[in-house]
């Protein structure tokens, strides 16, 4: 019986996973920054706008890798400098980004005469039908992406995290900004032949969101949400080879949707985990007067279920909306 | 004669049009700790911001260490302590990750911490006391304990200029007394501060010196005051907010040995 392991000898599988391997840890690092900054969408408002970029390639002949590339900068570094006046609410920059680019993309693919098929490749992702030199740019050009990502990752964390304060350090946070901006579009065309320009936010954005459920700093999220690409993007690839034996399968859904999956199962656990963590915090308040709780048949201790809270020299059990903590042989209400 | 650490000359700032200070002449010497206080809006803030070139001036200059701020780039010297904000980042970051940007004036580009980093990183935090909490999610802090490692953050890179904005506000006592600690032991390494407050409280002590704005404009300049006096009409101010009792006691402590003006009967 074949498998999917004898596809991979084939050249377009081969190319397909390297594809692949680059975008899953590319994308994710990129989206580590959006999503810091609560532009989760914006990745969706550039794949809109290099929906265009792609038109106008398959309209003059040119590569349309190159054009989405050059459109996708040219929109994202328009956004940040108008985001960086501050005058126009980001939602509405970006609803006019997705309608804008989509629109004008579907509208001059048209006047090149090409059927909406072949626009559909890259609005979906066609990463088995991949060529050599689509490959060596996809690898370039997410191996910027990383060395840029992870390489300037103090500056670009402190500059999301407090403008003022990295300005005061002496850092240019235009310059940091728009760097942002530019690796966001790059790694949107990067992505585009994986998953395709509609679901290219998703392979930057759902990584973070399933790993910020678990993680406590930034930098385990930068790096398990790079794993989690990785994971997804060549899990997705080969689940979508070995089912496409018994069915039609396209493998940009389905990379989204194991990410899609990954975050389905940290979320519950992240939610346990803030829910522990809020309720062990130790109070802080300072105890007032003596207030002694009225008869009490239960006893609290190690065991007793009841979440135990550290306040100052001593511990208060929680039950039923009381802090009760143990005094000689009876209980306070603190 | 030595250089002032910060001299603000006749500054003025106007946003969107409106001035928001006016004439502003303020000199910080090396080594003292200033009290920057004023009712709400008066231009507290917009001084300190100005003074860093985080919001332009209309006229006037500033000079930081002799150097006037445009040509000024030794920004290790200065530790900026923003007011909290109500933005919140979409990722979790950790308390030292926080504490270890204060580091960035100082790094190179492409380069991992140090073993200087880690140990500035690791004084700061110990200085405000959050050396146990360095791996929690900062965001998961209350709103004192962030102050602190703000404040840590500041630390980090040797500054020996430092700009705290509102610190204390929304703090708990306890909160407050632990950084007075921290900007105690600041100061006595020799550091100058610039401290903007709506009220002191547990940092009275600490204080060699009161400005008092009122309108965009210094009003007061000199011996440091009581909490209530910045609250007399005179500063513009009516006393109408709520002290509970433990601050007030705190003060009367601060206050009475050094023979300041009372707070019933200021200059």
């Amino acid at each position: 019986m074949t498998n999917v392991f004898d596809l991979l000898s084939l050249d377009f599988m081969q190319r397909a996973l390297m594809a692949a391997v680059f975008t899953g840890l590319a994308a994710p690092v990129v989206g580590t920054y959006l999503v810091q900054r609560r532009l989760a969408l914006l990745g969706d408002g550039i794949g809109h706008v290099a929906v265009t970029g792609v038109a106008i390639g398959l309209w003059t002949g040119a590569s349309p890798t190159w054009t989405a590339v050059a459109l996708a900068t040219v929109g994202a570094v328009v956004i940040e400098m108008i985001r960086q006046r501050g005058q126009t609410g980001g939602d509405v920059l970006l609803a006019i980004m997705l309608y804008g680019g989509l629109a004008g993309g579907v509208l001059i693919s048209g006047l090149a005469g090409q059927s909406t098929a072949v626009l559909g490749r890259y609005l979906f992702g066609s990463i088995t039908t991949i060529s050599e030199a689509d490959v060596i740019a996809t690898i370039v050009l997410a191996a910027v992406v990383l060395l840029v990502g992870v390489g300037l990752a103090p500056q670009l964390f402190a500059v999301a995290q407090d403008p003022e304060f990295a300005r005061v350090s002496g850092l240019d946070i235009r310059v940091y900004n728009i760097v942002v901006a530019v690796m966001a579009a790059v790694s949107v065309t990067v992505a585009m032949r994986t998953v395709g320009l509609l679901l290219v936010s998703a392979l930057m954005v759902v990584p973070v969101a399933a790993t910020t459920q678990l993680t406590r700093s930034f930098r385990s999220t930068l790096a398990a949400s790079m794993v989690v690409g990785l994971l997804a993007a060549v899990g997705g690839l080969l689940l979508a080879a070995q089912l496409s034996f018994t069915a039609d399968v396209a493998p940009g859904p389905t990379i989204v949707l194991v990410a899609l999956a990954c975050f389905v199962a940290t979320w519950p656990v992240g939610a346990w985990m803030r829910r522990r963590d809020r309720l062990t915090e130790p109070f802080e308040d300072e105890v007032e007067d003596h207030l002694t709780t009225g008869t009490h048949p239960h006893r609290h201790g190690e065991d007793c279920g009841h979440p135990a809270v550290q306040h100052g020299d001593h511990v208060d059990y929680l039950h039923d909306g009381h802090r009760h903590a143990p005094h000689d042989r009876h209980y306070d209400e603190h | 004669m030595p250089v002032a650490a910060l001299e603000l000359r006749d500054g003025a700032v106007a946003i969107g049009g409106r001035p928001v200070l006016r004439h502003v002449d303020l000199t910080v010497p090396e080594g003292q700790f200033v009290a920057l206080m004023g009712a709400n809006g008066s231009g507290k803030s917009t001084l300190v911001r100005a003074a860093l070139g985080l919001w332009p001036l209309a006229q006037g200059s500033v000079h930081i260490y002799g150097t006037p701020l445009r040509r000024f780039d030794d920004w290790s010297r200065i530790g900026f302590v923003p007011q909290r904000g109500a933005a919140t980042s979409g990722v979790p970051s950790s308390v030292h990750e926080v504490v270890a940007s204060g580091r960035l004036s100082r790094r190179r580009l492409l380069r991992p911490l140090s073993r200087e980093d880690r140990r500035a990183i690791a004084e700061a935090l110990e200085v405000v006391g959050m050396t146990d909490r360095a791996k929690d999610r900062s965001g998961q802090l209350s709103g004192g304990q962030q102050q602190r490692v703000l404040i840590a953050r500041a630390l980090a890179g040797g500054a020996d200029l430092l700009l705290l904005d509102e610190p204390t506000a929304g703090v708990d006592l306890a909160n407050q007394r632990a950084l007075a600690e921290s900007l105690g032991r600041v100061k006595a390494a020799g550091a100058t501060v610039l401290l903007v407050a709506h009220e002191l409280g547990p940092l009275a002590p600490l204080v060699d010196r009161a400005v008092v704005m009122r309108h965009g404009r210094i009003a007061y300049d000199g011996e440091p005051l009581g909490d209530h006096a910045g609250h007399d009409t005179t500063y513009g101010d009516t006393h109408s907010h709520h002290h509970p009792p433990e601050d007030i006691d705190d003060r009367a402590d601060a206050v009475a040995p050094l023979s300041f003006p009372s707070p019933e009967d200021p200059r």
